[in-house]
Formats: C-alpha cells, sequence, structure tokens
C-alpha cells in the first residue's frame, strides 16, 4: 500500500464518516447505556471516550489481522476474548494511572465489553477488511462516540454543577442574582436521555437525508 | 490448512487463550506497584480526613507522616500485639470479625447485652488485629479508630477520629461499597459526618456508643441523626460502630 492511499478519500470518510452521518450513537443508537451513566462530569466522560476508542481501534486492528485464521464456528468467542483483555488491559492501567476517574467510572470500565458499537464494528468491518482501514474505523466509531459523550457531559456538567472539569464557571454570588440556579435535574440520568435526544434532534434537523421516510 | 476442522479449532483457542492469559499477567504484574501505591495513598488520606486534615494523592504521604506519630495494633482485651497499624488490612480483619460474630455464641451474646468483651474468653476474636493511628494535630493527640461493618447492599468502612481524652469525637470519615446513591450513600456526605463532631462515648465510665438516631430529634451527647430513607445504612453504621466501640472498650478506658 502507497502511503497516498494511506489516506485516500474512501479511509478519510471511514475515519470521518462516524463523527456524524454514521455515528454509532446518533444514527445507530448504540452504545447508549453507558452514555447514560458516565457524562455527568467532563473529566470521567473523556477518559471514558479514550478508552472506548483505544478497544475499538486495537480490537478492530488485531481482530482484521487474525481475520483470515479465525475458525468460523468460534468467530464470537474469540472476538470477545480480544475485547475482553484490551478491556481488561484498560482497567489495569486506568486503576494505575488515573485511580480516582476509574473510581467513577466503576463498572462501567468493565462493561466497555458489553458496548455494542466495538462487536458491531468488528462484526461489521473488521473481519471483511485490511488492518489500516480496521484501524481508521475503530478510532472514527470511538471518536464519533466520545464526541457524543463530551457534547452531553459538557451541558450535564455545566448546567448541573455549574463547573467545566471542576472549574467554577457559574457558582458565582452574581450569577445567582439573576436568580440561575444549577439544575439537580442534570446530574440524573434521566436528563442524559433527553440531552442525547435533543443531540439526535438536532442532528437530523442538519442532516435532511437521516430522516426515514414515512 | 483446513480452518474449519475441530482439530484447528481447538488448537486454536488454546493457543489463543495461553497467549492472552500471558499478557493480561505480564500487565497485571507490571502495573500492580502503581494500583498498590494508588490503594495506599487513598487510605492516608482517608485516615487524615478522619482527623479533619484535607490532602490530595500527591501529598498524602508527606502529610500521613508528619502528623500520625504513632501507630499500633490493638486485640480486644486492649494489649499492644504489634506495631505496623497501616499495612492491617481493614476489610480482610473486618471480615473475620463478622465471621467471629457469627461463630461464637458468647461473643455475639456479649455485644447484644452490653457486657464488657474483656470478661470473655473468644480464640476467634482474639485473633483480629484491631488498628490505632496515634495523630498529633496543634500539639494535640487523637485517637484514629478503623472500622468495618455491613450496609444494606455491601460493606461499610470508616474511621474515627477521637479526642485525647478517648471519648469525645473529633471526626469521622465513612465510606461504602454501593450503598444507594441518595439515600444510603449520604453517609460520605459531610452533613452526616459532621454530626459526629463532639458527641461523647462514655456516660459516668460506661461505654454509651453513638446512637443514630431516627426522627430528626438526636439532641443528646451520644445521638446523631440518622440517613432519611437509608435505614438499613443507618442502622449498618450502628451495628459497626457499637461493635468495633466494644472492641476498643479496653483501649479507650486505659488512663481514663
Amino acid at each position: 500500500m502507497s502511503d497516498k492511499a494511506l489516506f485516500s478519500a474512501k479511509n478519510l470518510q471511514l475515519l470521518l464518516g462516524p463523527l456524524s452521518k454514521n455515528n454509532p450513537v446518533l444514527v445507530q443508537i448504540l452504545g447508549i447505556c453507558s452514555a447514560l451513566a458516565v457524562t455527568a462530569k467532563l473529566q470521567p466522560a473523556i477518559v471514558m471516550a479514550l478508552s472506548v476508542t483505544a478497544v475499538t481501534a486495537f480490537s478492530n486492528v488485531i481482530l482484521s489481522l487474525l481475520r483470515n485464521t479465525i475458525p468460523n464456528r468460534i468467530r464470537i468467542i474469540v472476538q470477545l476474548v480480544v475485547v475482553a483483555a484490551l478491556v481488561i488491559i484498560v482497567d489495569q492501567v486506568l486503576k494505575a494511572f488515573v485511580y480516582d476517574i476509574s473510581k467513577q467510572l466503576s463498572v462501567f470500565v468493565g462493561l466497555i465489553i458489553t458496548n455494542c458499537i466495538i462487536m458491531g464494528r468488528i462484526e461489521a468491518f473488521a473481519l471483511a477488511n485490511k488492518p489500516w482501514p480496521s484501524l481508521l474505523d475503530g478510532i472514527g466509531n470511538g471518536l464519533g462516540y466520545g464526541l457524543v459523550l463530551v457534547t452531553v457531559a459538557f451541558f450535564r456538567e455545566l448546567l448541573g454543577s455549574g463547573t467545566l472539569f471542576g472549574f467554577n464557571i457559574l457558582n458565582y454570588d452574581c450569577v445567582k442574582a439573576f436568580g440561575y440556579q444549577n439544575n439537580g435535574l442534570m446530574i440524573l440520568a434521566p436528563m442524559a436521555l433527553i440531552l442525547i435526544g435533543l443531540v439526535i434532534w438536532f442532528h437530523r434537523s442538519r442532516n435532511k437525508d437521516l430522516i426515514e421516510g414515512k | 490448512m483446513n480452518t474449519q476442522g475441530n482439530t484447528y479449532t481447538f488448537i486454536y483457542s488454546i493457543v489463543l487463550v495461553v497467549v492472552v492469559a500471558a499478557i493480561l499477567a505480564f500487565v497485571s504484574l507490571s502495573l500492580k506497584p502503581y494500583q498498590d501505591e494508588n490503594i495506599r495513598n487513598e487510605k492516608r488520606q482517608n485516615i487524615l480526613s478522619s482527623a479533619r486534615i484535607e490532602s490530595t494523592a500527591e501529598n498524602s504521604e508527606k502529610l500521613f507522616n508528619e502528623t500520625i506519630k504513632k501507630q499500633y495494633i490493638l486485640n480486644y482485651k486492649g494489649e499492644v500485639i504489634g506495631e505496623d497499624a497501616f499495612n492491617v488490612d481493614i476489610p480482610t480483619e473486618g471480615k473475620k470479625f463478622q465471621s467471629a460474630v457469627k461463630s461464637d455464641a458468647k461473643l455475639a451474646e456479649a455485644l447484644k447485652t452490653g457486657t464488657p468483651l474483656s470478661t470473655i474468653e473468644s480464640a476467634a476474636l482474639a485473633a483480629i488485629k484491631f488498628p490505632v493511628f496515634e495523630a498529633e494535630i496543634n500539639g494535640e493527640v487523637k485517637y484514629i479508630l478503623p472500622m468495618y461493618g455491613a450496609g444494606l447492599w455491601g460493606p461499610l468502612w470508616g474511621y474515627i477520629s477521637l479526642n485525647a481524652d478517648k471519648n469525645t469525637v473529633y471526626g469521622t470519615l465513612f465510606d461504602h461499597k454501593g450503598e444507594t446513591p441518595g439515600l444510603g450513600a449520604e453517609i460520605t456526605t459531610s452533613k452526616f459526618e459532621n454530626n459526629f463532631r463532639g458527641k461523647t462515648l462514655f456516660e459516668n465510665g460506661k461505654l454509651e456508643s453513638i446512637k443514630v438516631k431516627k426522627g430528626g430529634n438526636a439532641t443528646g451527647m451520644h445521638e446523631v441523626d440518622a440517613i432519611s430513607g437509608g435505614t438499613i445504612t443507618s442502622n449498618g453504621v450502628q451495628t459497626m460502630l457499637d461493635n468495633y466501640f466494644k472492641c476498643y472498650e479496653q483501649f479507650l478506658k486505659q488512663q481514663q
């Protein structure tokens, strides 16, 4: 493969498509569970987004490399073993280097293994494509997921706690003097669902071709 | 090569699993020192927090070494049996205590009736280590006692710091594995923890422990308000306090 082909239009589409037109959360409605759980604050949301990106990217590459050797009858199990191993590695690394955040994410790091995006990309893409496109596809889908997570977390932390990354943004007396108050509902999980709904609404209104016909 | 045959499938899965296991074992072993250090830092932060000292993961070791002047391990009769209190694993000792209460009817009876534990002989109880940390804050000695108990969904634990009189509570810290957020999990909030400050354990030389009381009318010197909606968690805290103050009773009565 020549260098020129590395970022050909088709490959670039693999990387950028999942950010918008083919977003795993907004269009395919996958990975909603963790999007609700870890988006109350920006920092854990970003760590979660990076973790998922790392897992989708590496699992796609590894399984793409193995794709011609995997016995078809046990292919799901092979995928699970690879994904589970990657998730455990991510979990161990988080516990070693960002202990506080890994405590906040608690079980949701382990639950990356059940994130439909990862198994979905392996089955739909990596098993039928070469490693390099698979890597781009994995990174693209991980970032597409992360983009939604960070957007939702931004609004939830700002309006719910009045902070961003834990820094004070709105908790000042001069803001409160106008009668503004942090909305406690934003911290709770239902608000994440409503926010994702609003993001999907906004996204579809900008991409009319995504709206299903009646 | 036939990649769909039985032999191939078997060999493939065996090789895959062995390779993955080896990689995971390597990762786990090489990251273990960092993870252990994080856990130790958290423990230091918790101990300091119960003595009302705020610390971060970075400065906790320095602050801990500056503040904690002495540490020792006691048995239930208040005799010193060891030095290295920090390395005593509180959950392990707590679980040993729970199984001792289950297996030893005399001990369970004594805890229920309030008989001083020093009057009974219990081999199971004698094997349990009760650590004490002696902190020096503004020239005053504080005693920090770790505790471990059971809540609604999982274990609870905490540290209680006492003034030099071994009677007045200076500060507390509680934590839990998985109590209900907004209800039982409220025991970790400063609102609940600060309730304990200034409460006393003894009444005329008799151990009263601290009562977690429902109804928002905890006014006595030995009473704190329970968490509304978190009854079982509050009861868990109550049992934990009662049991552990009993175990530390001999130590608390010394030089009073």
